[in-house]
């Protein structure tokens, strides 16, 4: 394992990775990578590759589950064993089955559930690589896998975390600046209707710090926002040329 | 009441497609006077309603639609159909056979075996309930010939275009007999395997340009070029 650094913040006001405390890692995103789905995203965040594949609505498996008024959500988080540095069991660990019930509960408000029931969709989110801040870019990715496989939906949603480190508010932290800074605030939001869906605090915070930290979260939301949309158009680009 | 996107611009769930006194039409919500996408696809604003043509949506079934489906499970009463949508379909068995038919002696797998295709029209759909099918009418029954293709099922208006011209002219082209599932299966049968190819490749370019103007002339254009490439 790497070294604990003894500052996460230099002279300068720079982390770590050389970003400012109010900066984003870069991020990529692509829809429809995976074609046996009926919906699929990728999403790179600085050093997290996560796939997201969904599918459905489709007959519910198994039957009892089903619900007569409205469709039932499914989530499954799995980080991959080579996605950490130590090897993790590829069982679902705790913190797996806790994180697919908060990503499931973040993206439940944005999905119209009572227009099919008795029926499933099933969200799969695969982490490749870990760098902290998983479970946002899962969400991300997880929602415009939902808008592609065709589901009506209410808005997409767009995560994304801040956290304390070294004293100072910074957005989305890496690994590092999670395990060592002192706070992490996920959040998940629904941009037009400016509806939070995710809300988790980590460490400890005052309370105008916590303030300041969920306003910081909001702000990197709404600047993921426009990369999600122009991710999932971006798949229909071709469609749009034609027809000017 | 302004509205928010050109005609027929892309928008994506959430986007904010009109204000004030405006009626939502499919693929739509509204909320407090607005009204939003609720699906990736194309606008279309008509008079006050506000639609979005998905460009991709799964089919849903609706009384009176014809479908092609494959069975999928053979029962004692009757069958289980997959129709291309959240929920199977259900055949009955007395619905098929006219003669009076009892489940110890009869074997349905006779008359219909898992992977047959059949045209089917749904009699019977709600929220609580599975879709039943009927093939009681002319027209529809076990397919025997033909090739079945497949698309979006959003797609399938485009395909039979305004008052049918699109279809027609397909079908006036090649030849062919074409019966278009509205969940998204199409049946093709021509007096030669090459119009069956030509219709098919036509309905597949009609899919993947649906967007795009002037579209009946250069589908028509195109199975001429086809047409003569064959002959020369």
């Amino acid at each position: 394992m790497s070294k604990k650094p003894e500052k996460l913040i230099d002279k300068k006001g720079l982390r770590l990775d050389g970003r400012k405390p109010d900066e984003l890692r870069p991020i990529e995103i692509e829809v429809g990578v995976l074609p046996n789905t009926d919906g699929s995203a990728y999403i790179r965040q600085g050093k997290n590759k996560i796939l997201a594949a969904v599918y459905g609505p489709r007959e519910m498996h198994p039957k009892h589950l089903a619900l007569p008024d409205r469709t039932v959500l499914r989530c499954r988080y799995h980080m991959a064993p080579f996605s950490v540095q130590e090897r993790k069991s590829p069982a679902p660990s705790r913190r797996d089955i806790e994180l697919s019930k908060v990503i499931r509960e973040a993206l439940e408000p944005s999905v119209f559930l009572e227009y099919y029931p008795r029926t499933g969709i099933d969200i799969y989110i695969e982490v490749l690589e870990a760098d902290g801040g998983t479970r946002c870019a899962s969400i991300t990715a997880a929602s415009l896998a939902l808008a592609e496989a065709g589901i009506p939906m209410q808005d997409l949603v767009v995560a994304c975390a801040a956290g304390k480190v070294d004293d100072t508010i910074v957005l989305d932290l890496m690994d590092t600046e999670d395990k060592v800074g002192e706070a992490d605030v996920p959040v998940a939001l629904m941009p037009n209707l400016n509806a939070i869906t995710l809300l988790q605090m980590d460490g400890i915070l005052s309370l105008e710090e916590f303030e300041k930290a969920v306003n910081l979260a909001l702000e990197g939301c709404r600047k993921i926002y426009p990369m999600q949309k122009e991710a999932l158009k971006a798949k229909y680009v071709n469609v749009e040329e034609v027809e000017e | 009441m302004p509205t928010f996107f050109e005609r027929r611009q892309l928008v994506t769930p959430g986007d904010l497609l009109a204000e004030g006194a405006y009626i939502p039409g499919d693929n739509t919500y509204k909320e407090d006077k607005k009204i939003y996408a609720s699906r990736l696809g194309l606008v279309e604003y008509e008079d006050k309603k506000v639609n979005v043509v998905a460009l991709k949506a799964f089919y849903v079934p609706m009384v009176g639609d014809t479908v092609i489906g494959t069975i999928v499970e053979v029962g004692f009463n009757g069958w289980t159909v997959n129709i291309n949508s959240p929920y199977p379909a259900l055949l009955r068995a007395s619905d098929v056979l006219s003669r009076p038919f009892r489940p110890q002696r009869n074997d349905l797998s006779e008359v219909l075996n898992i992977g047959d295709l059949v045209i089917g029209k749904i009699v019977a759909y709600d929220r609580a309930h599975d879709p039943q099918l009927t093939v009681g009418e002319p027209g529809l029954g076990k397919i025997t010939r033909g090739q079945v293709v497949e698309i979006t099922p959003s797609k399938i208006p485009r395909l039979i275009g305004r008052k049918g011209s699109m279809i027609s002219m397909i079908k006036e082209e090649t030849g062919c007999h074409i019966i278009l599932g509205h969940n998204g299966m199409i049946l093709v049968t021509g007096k030669s395997l090459e119009n069956e190819q030509m219709a098919i490749m036509a309905i597949h370019k009609i899919e993947e340009e649906s967007h795009t103007a002037g579209l009946t002339d250069r589908i028509a254009q195109m199975i001429e070029e086809e047409k003569t490439k064959q002959e020369g």
